[in-house]
């Protein structure tokens, strides 16, 4: 089935995968978003182990889904796996600190004798879902503004000067923060966290207290929100993009680059537009009614919304990590993919993912059927954080 | 100006590399043998609806879930550190290590991750049966996430199913099949996957006999011990058999390694295989003339050479056999696989600036003199055959800590099963106390092999193609250590909360229940 597709088209496939994963991610830090919020929804001690409670049990899963995305990037792209983490490395550090932390929380936060204290750890799990966030947002950012690095692939024939990718500022990825439309990003998907954080929580716990202070909680995070989704958006639809020729292999600067990417890919404009749309009527009709199901809404709209931004970053003879240091060493899909024959047998298990989605959905309606409640802090049976 | 490598870098790059990889190795043996344990303990539960199966599950499912987390957290680090700090090795061979990295988290992780919510908050909320299955896919699923990574791990020590791709200066996969069903990567899942599983065979044990010390949860602890050492007994002997196994394929693929796990420095034939010995010295000495092996040893004539190639009379290659070359057996010198090796690349380069220049008979040319060494590539980035021994006492003293505990535990297991059955265990106070004592040697055993392997395989990254030295990312080697001490003071702290947890939940023990 895939070997008879091309190599482009494999890596167009891959990329699509990639996309997906992002999507999914950026949904799942609903997770992450929660975390920033345990304190502001939950005013009392059962509230607010209700909610964490509420997250505990899916905190596992955004973890699952940031490892798979690191794993699917290095197994189709590897060049960006080394360039990007081998050179902005004190941002993925940073960001693999902030997710290491959260690890342990939940699970030794009430333990007795757990050394650091309930406050350090509680504390563990805002640091992750406040910095992690926008530090994520901010890397993925780079992708439409670019990086100082460079590649070249012959270094490995220099014995003491063998690195094939270098980066080419001394501040090893943290540069990026200088740059408004790269922390315009970040900060979106912090308060998006939030705003969907809020959302799942209204959804998952049957509480009065926990449903009132989150209605306005969303309303709260969607003002700034807007604010530098927007800058963010804006700024990039009108910026100068990165494109390739995909005769000759050379990248060149070509204003409204992903403005024209989305008027030359329908489809993903589409997903775009029903993406923003359906989570502002998530938003919408939670802070106008008593309307609980917003999470399904707004986090179907997340996913579309990610997913055609990652898509107009790697498709349509887009650089999807550009170098700012020599525009000819920027990544595209094409330059810094896995072979046809790799790419061939990771799409047979890319055959997986629906079946995965459907048993990780199966198990989640199973052990959600009934909404977490008082009730379940005083049930010997529960595990309870 | 004297060109040379960065050693403070490539040094803190394997330092970090080697502690997280160490600490993640800490946690991730008793998950994955618990796992089995408890599915166990509760298929039991299910088939009998006897509460206290229940009871006893719960019980052990506390103690797996402290240790899984931080096991999570470790792991993270060290998926990613492959970019992070070895960006060469992340190209070089991305094509193929990638794809087992992210089978295991499209299979197993997803696996784990979503029935381990159904472990922990679905009794009564799901059917028992469905609670039964989710348990037993947590131990699956962990045990599939090992199989990928051991896979990968595999493929560095054994590289096979794979093409040199002058045009992208990569390793590309050849044959997906070749790769995931070596007989490297098969042997090496069979016997970590068992070590990890008697390692919590032995912590179970370990820990029931504290109850029976203190005349506590005296049933609980019994029947633990019966689970614990019939799956202990199993595994030890599985670990055993796969460790010979192991050692075979290192004898043959690896020979510097295996020369290094004996302390071998001139090669017999017939070799004796030391059970206990003391080395006199480290290979410093440049031609190994003075060398007296060993202090002092107990050497079982004759086996080694049977271990190794099943022939009690075959040629074993020592340090000096693989340095210096031997005719008579067929050995190539060092001294020559570095000459092929800087062959292969400079014709990497010509072939490259052959392309650039359009010249394809030129590139033609090159490409056909690299094909013919690339065998030796890696050897063309060394100068003094030197580097290529591996830490001798090192992985000497780590193999034969590994081999020795793994025959105690054996016996353990089966001293235990017996009192048990003769029903003299609570008597056997001695015993008692050894166990508990032997959770410690059982992680010690497991870090050994962690080293044996590891160090062993020194200077390579990818066996033969790829030092270890060319591999590190390009960034400066004080960033490296700043990061070095930032998880070393993190996983260092989490241990003692993890260890400091897990004791006060032994001591407070398991939990009323809340209904059958």
């Amino acid at each position: 089935m895939f070997e008879s597709l091309s190599h482009l088209a494999l890596q167009q496939y891959w990329w699509m995968i990639i996309s997906v994963l992002g999507a999914m991610l950026v949904f799942m830090l609903f997770v992450q978003g929660g975390q920033t919020m345990i304190k502001t929804l939950g005013k009392t001690k059962d509230e607010q182990r209700m909610i964490l409670n509420s997250l505990g049990r899916k905190w596992e899963l955004t973890f699952t889904t940031l490892v798979t995305f690191g794993g699917a990037f290095f197994a189709s792209f590897p060049l960006f796996y080394s360039t990007s983490f081998g050179g902005a490395y004190y941002v993925w550090v940073t960001i693999l600190f902030c997710f290491v932390i959260q690890a342990v929380s939940y699970e030794y936060r009430s333990k007795p004798n757990n050394f650091l204290g309930t406050r350090t750890f509680d504390a563990f799990l805002y640091i992750n879902g406040a910095l992690g966030t926008i530090l994520l947002g901010t890397a993925v950012a780079t992708f439409f503004s670019g990086s100082e690095f460079s590649v070249n692939l012959m270094n490995i024939t220099n014995k003491f000067n063998a690195a094939i990718s270098r980066w080419e500022t001394p501040f090893y990825g943290l540069e990026a923060l200088l740059n408004y439309r790269n922390v315009a990003l970040g900060l979106s998907v912090f308060f998006l966290a939030r705003i969907l954080g809020t959302l799942y929580l209204m959804n998952n716990i049957n509480d009065e207290n926990i449903r009132k202070r989150g209605q306005k909680q969303v309303l709260y995070n969607t003002i700034p929100f807007l604010v530098v989704f927007l800058t963010f958006v804006i700024a990039t639809l009108l910026s100068v993009g990165f494109a390739y020729d995909p005769q000759t292999k050379v990248v060149f600067m070509e204003p409204y680059k992903y403005l024209h990417n989305l008027i030359q890919m329908p489809i993903v404009a589409a997903s775009l537009l029903a993406g923003v749309l359906l989570v502002l009527y998530g938003i919408i009709r939670t802070i106008l009614q008593q309307f609980y199901k917003g999470i399904w809404y707004s986090g179907l709209g997340t996913f579309l919304t990610v997913f055609a931004l990652f898509l107009i970053a790697g498709w349509n003879k887009t650089a999807f990590y550009p170098s700012t240091f020599d525009l000819q060493h920027s990544l595209t899909i094409e330059n810094a993919s896995s072979s046809k024959y790799t790419l061939t047998v990771m799409s047979y298990v890319s055959l997986a993912v629906p079946f995965v989605i459907a048993y990780i959905y199966y198990a989640w309606k199973a052990i959600d059927k009934k909404k977490i409640d008082a009730s379940d802090l005083i049930d010997k049976d529960q595990h309870i954080y | 100006m004297t060109e040379t490598f960065d050693f403070a870098l490539v040094n803190w790059s394997r330092g970090l590399f080697a502690l997280t990889a160490m600490y993640h190795w800490l946690f991730v043996p008793l998950t994955l043998g618990l796992a089995y344990i408890m599915a166990i303990m509760e298929t039991i539960y299910v088939k009998t609806g006897d509460p206290h199966w229940k009871k006893t599950t719960k019980f052990w499912m506390t103690l797996f879930g402290i240790n899984f987390a931080i096991g999570i957290a470790t792991g993270l680090i060290l998926e990613f550190e492959f970019g992070t700090n070895w960006s060469n090795y992340s190209w070089f061979v991305g094509d193929i290590f990638g794809a087992p990295l992210a089978i295991e988290g499209i299979f197993a992780f997803f696996i784990e991750s979503t029935f381990i919510a159904v472990m922990y908050f679905g009794w009564n909320k799901v059917s028992k049966k469905f609670h039964l299955l989710s348990t037993w896919l947590v131990a699956f699923g962990a045990s599939l996430s090992a199989l990928w990574i051991l896979v990968a791990n595999a493929w560095m020590q054994d590289p096979v199913g794979m093409l040199f791709n002058p045009d992208t200066a990569r390793n590309e996969m050849g044959n997906f099949w070749e790769v995931f069903l070596s007989p490297m990567a098969i042997n090496k899942f069979l016997h970590t996957i068992s070590s990890a599983y008697l390692l919590a065979s032995v912590f179970v044990i370990g820990v029931s006999a504290w109850y029976l010390l203190k005349k506590r949860e005296v049933l609980l602890a019994k029947r633990s011990i019966l689970v614990a050492a019939v799956f202990g007994i199993i595994t030890a002997g599985y670990t055993i058999v796969t460790g010979d196994g192991s050692a075979s394929l290192v004898a043959k693929n690896q020979p510097m390694k295996f020369a290094a796990f004996e302390g071998l420095y001139h090669g017999k034939t017939g070799a004796g295989l030391v059970a206990v010995g003391v080395l006199s010295q480290t290979p410093e000495d440049p031609n190994y003339e003075d060398l007296k092996e060993f202090y002092f040893k107990i050497e079982i004539p004759n086996l080694l050479s049977y271990l190794a190639f099943r022939d009690f009379n075959a040629f074993v290659p020592g340090v000096r056999d693989l340095l210096e070359g031997n005719e008579e057996h067929g050995i190539m010198a060092a001294t020559e696989k570095i000459k092929r090796g800087k062959i292969a690349i400079n014709a990497l380069a010509a072939y490259q600036h052959a392309k650039e220049a359009g010249d394809n008979e030129k590139a033609a040319e090159a490409r056909r003199v690299l094909d013919e060494n690339f065998q030796y590539f890696g050897y063309g980035y060394f100068d003094d055959p030197k580097e290529l021994v591996p830490s001798i006492p090192i992985t000497f003293y780590s193999f034969h800590l590994m081999v020795a505990l793994g025959f105690y535990f054996f016996l353990l297991m089966i001293i235990f099963l017996w009192l048990l059955y003769k029903d003299r265990l609570e008597k056997a106070k001695t015993l008692l106390r050894i166990a508990i004592f032997s959770i410690p040697l059982a992680y010690i055993a497991s870090q050994s092999g962690w080293i044996t392997a590891e160090v062993g395989r020194q200077p390579w990254v990818i066996q033969d193609l790829l030092p270890t030295m060319v591999a590190v990312s390009h960034i400066n080697a004080t960033t490296v250590q700043v990061t070095f001490w930032l998880f070393a003071v993190l996983f260092t702290t989490l241990m003692i909360a993890e260890i400091r947890i897990m004791t006060k939940q032994i001591k407070l023990g398991p939990k009323d229940e809340g209904g059958k």
